[in-house]
């Protein structure tokens, strides 16, 4: 799929009024219930002070982050990748998986892999992903994209999710559309891949270089049998998923469920070290992966957006998301967290129109646990698309030139105040024009009869 | 592989530039446990409870009736044991974790542990692959876990049990925390207990 940019792909999203209703009815309900168990906590604004310091540091710190990290991992026993870019780590999990004889393994949702296209590179090389967190399955299943960081289905409702699973893994059985019966469904499917495949593959919430501990923190039990039973787990991480403290797990496993499913905690948190003998995967690989983070990194505004620990709660309160839901974005990390990464990800020309796709109300960076300051963040992306040429914005720069001028010259600002006067009245609405479509929801201000310079000079 | 390796950590080097800053963090938030052990307690049942777990409490020296009560209740016919869990089950089959494979523990009914701590602002009980809880698998397979938590294990906050479990960690103890049954709610935001993991959890507080 090819992207059209942002304002296209909302026009084209805003017309389904089943998918708005869908997407206005999750984050209503999500949001109430953040704001009911971030109110539970007197500390809250601390903890978010504390989390920010925690992801600063340890980007600060990344390189020594990043050593002691893989050193405390091959001490535990694990394997440590490096991958450059998403191919490499494609790469590393298809060698891993050919080298014994896999043709299949299981995934717990991540969107690191999401994000590098994993599944189809893998497919390209004979080998089948099966996700199997309830969303990511039926997203797979309809071969559709993910339009929710926290809840990639949200815009699908139960009749549709019932129809889907009809169509693909019921094997001609009727069900019902009650989400217990559904999730009955996927349990019935997924449970004998739980118990026999014998690979898999995980995202990691955060990995702790002191002690080389990788955790996942998620909800159905998906994530525990990927990283219990099969014999090799592989895990890509994000370099910027580094935490440089055990201690500092005590803010992130506050921050980040609060945050994001508006629980107290989530059902399943999972830390783990290396390998275990007994207990859990005889191997486990962790990819180390940059995929265009090392460039966030070098922009000194723009690197706040790698504190980012995927909490989703900046979709749930944005005006603009949702109303166009995450599609719109084109890309695995919708809403205004995705506004800012994306870009800076993939480069600013990938995705010249997303720095616009914001009212700039601020609500983001209220809820975000780590404190990044989107709006900033925004406005930076906008000027650097600008002066980059990314955005077009030829236009915009001869007029800032020409007003620039203006404002300079007491000659042609009064002569522009002159000019503005003439034009009181009929052109309050600009007909036609680059600005016509400013006009067409705004006023603009009426200019006064007399300017203040021409009043001054006309005082008796 | 390690042209990657330094290519990513001299990119990384690149990008920060010489002489980063590095910011302190501050540490104001809530650490030290109010002296309210009992409170602890009454929050940490009430807030197992809502997530839909059933919460039992046991006089001391009693734990082992209530789980032959619940399991009687449950209809539980057979289930396996953490290897350092004391109880004895009455009416149970009680089969040993010998290295049983998942498909053995399929079969069970339930799974009887201890845990390491329990953390009552969450109402989350934590396993810590100690002989208590047991290996991972055998709390993840079965479809009922019955959980038996000391009342003298039950922290206040998630500050206090990341404090205590640094020592799980660092002997690469795999931890699990459990906060309620597993759950999703990917249809339309309904929440539904029970999905992959077990759908029942039964938590008794001893003391």
């Amino acid at each position: 799929m090819t992207n059209q940019g942002f304002p296209a792909a909302a026009r084209r999203d805003l017309a389904d009024s089943q998918l708005r209703r869908n997407i206005a009815n999750a984050t209503s309900t999500i949001r109430a219930k953040r704001a009911k168990v971030v109110a539970e906590l007197p500390d809250w604004q601390q903890l978010r002070d504390a989390g920010a310091a925690i992801k600063a540091r340890a980007l600060a710190t990344l390189p020594e982050q990043l050593e002691r990290l893989e050193r405390s991992v091959t001490d535990a026993g694990g394997n440590v990748h490096w991958a450059r870019d998403g191919a490499e780590a494609n790469a590393i999990v298809a060698e891993i998986a050919r080298d014994r004889g896999r043709r299949e393994l299981i995934k717990v949702k991540s969107l690191a892999t999401d994000e590098i296209g994993m599944n189809e590179a893998l497919e390209a090389h004979g080998i089948h992903a099966i996700e199997t967190d309830l969303a990511e399955l039926i997203v797979q299943l309809s071969d559709d994209r993910p339009s929710h960081i926290l809840v990639p289905a949200i815009h699908r409702n139960r009749a549709e999710i019932r129809a889907l699973f009809e169509r693909t893994i019921a094997e001609g059985r009727t069900l019902s559309e009650e989400p217990e019966a559904l999730a009955e469904e996927a349990r019935r499917y997924l449970r004998d891949r739980f118990l026999s495949v014998p690979l898999a593959v995980s995202g990691a919430n955060f990995g702790v270089a002191e002690t080389g501990t990788v955790c996942v923190v998620e909800s159905e039990g998906n994530g525990r049998f990927c990283i219990t039973l099969p014999e090799t787990l592989v895990t890509v991480m994000g370099i910027e998923k580094v935490l440089p403290e055990w201690r500092d797990l005590e803010v992130m496993l506050q921050l980040l469920p609060r945050s994001s499913t508006g629980e107290r905690m989530n059902p399943y948190t999972s830390p783990w070290t290396g390998v275990r003998e007994g207990d859990g995967p005889r191997e486990f690989h962790l990819i180390l992966l940059d995929a265009g983070r090392t460039d966030v990194l070098a922009d000194e505004v723009g690197r706040q957006a790698l504190r980012c620990i995927r909490c989703s709660a900046c979709l749930n309160v944005c005006p603009v998301y949702s109303r166009t839901g995450g599609h719109a974005y084109e890309s695995v990390y919708p809403g205004p967290i995705g506004a800012i990464l994306t870009p800076q990800l993939q480069g600013l020309d990938q995705a010249p129109t997303l720095p616009w796709a914001s009212s700039l109300c601020g609500a983001c960076y209220e809820v975000c646990p780590v404190k990044i300051d989107i709006p900033q963040v925004l406005v930076h992306l906008r000027g650097r698309a600008v002066r980059e040429g990314a955005a077009g914005g030829a236009g915009e720069r001869r007029l800032f030139g020409l007003l620039a001028r203006v404002f300079n010259s007491r000659r042609l600002y009064e002569g522009a105040q002159r000019a503005a006067r003439l034009g009181r009245g009929p052109l309050m609405r600009l007909p036609f024009g680059p600005l016509s479509g400013w006009t067409e929801m705004r006023d603009l201000p009426e200019p006064p009869a007399q300017s203040f310079r021409d009043w001054w000079r006309a005082r008796p | 592989m390690s042209d990657a390796r330094e290519a990513v950590l001299a990119r990384v080097r690149q990008a920060l530039g010489p002489s980063p800053t590095v910011p302190e963090v501050p540490r104001e938030y809530r650490v030290a446990a109010a002296g309210d052990p009992g409170g602890a307690v009454e929050r940490f049942c009430e807030r197992v409870a809502e997530y839909r777990a059933t919460v039992t409490r046991a006089e001391r020296g009693e734990v082992e009736g209530a789980l032959a009560r619940i399991c009687r209740e449950r209809g539980t016919r057979r289930a396996v044991l953490a290897p350092g869990a004391p109880w004895r089950l009455d009416g149970v089959e009680t089969v040993a974790d010998d290295a049983l494979s998942p498909g053995d523990l399929d079969l069970l009914d339930a799974v009887v542990t201890g845990c390491a701590l329990a953390i009552a602002e969450t109402g989350t009980i934590v396993l810590d692959g100690s002989p208590r809880c047991g290996r991972r698998a055998i709390t993840l397979v079965p479809d009922h876990h019955l959980c038996v938590v000391g009342a003298q294990q039950v922290v206040a906050g998630v500050p206090e049990a990341i404090a205590v479990l640094h020592e799980a960690a660092t002997a690469r103890r795999p931890i699990t925390l459990v906060s309620g049954p597993s759950a999703t709610s990917d249809i339309e935001l309904r929440r539904v207990e029970g999905v992959h993991g077990p759908r029942v959890l039964d938590v008794i507080v001893e003391g």
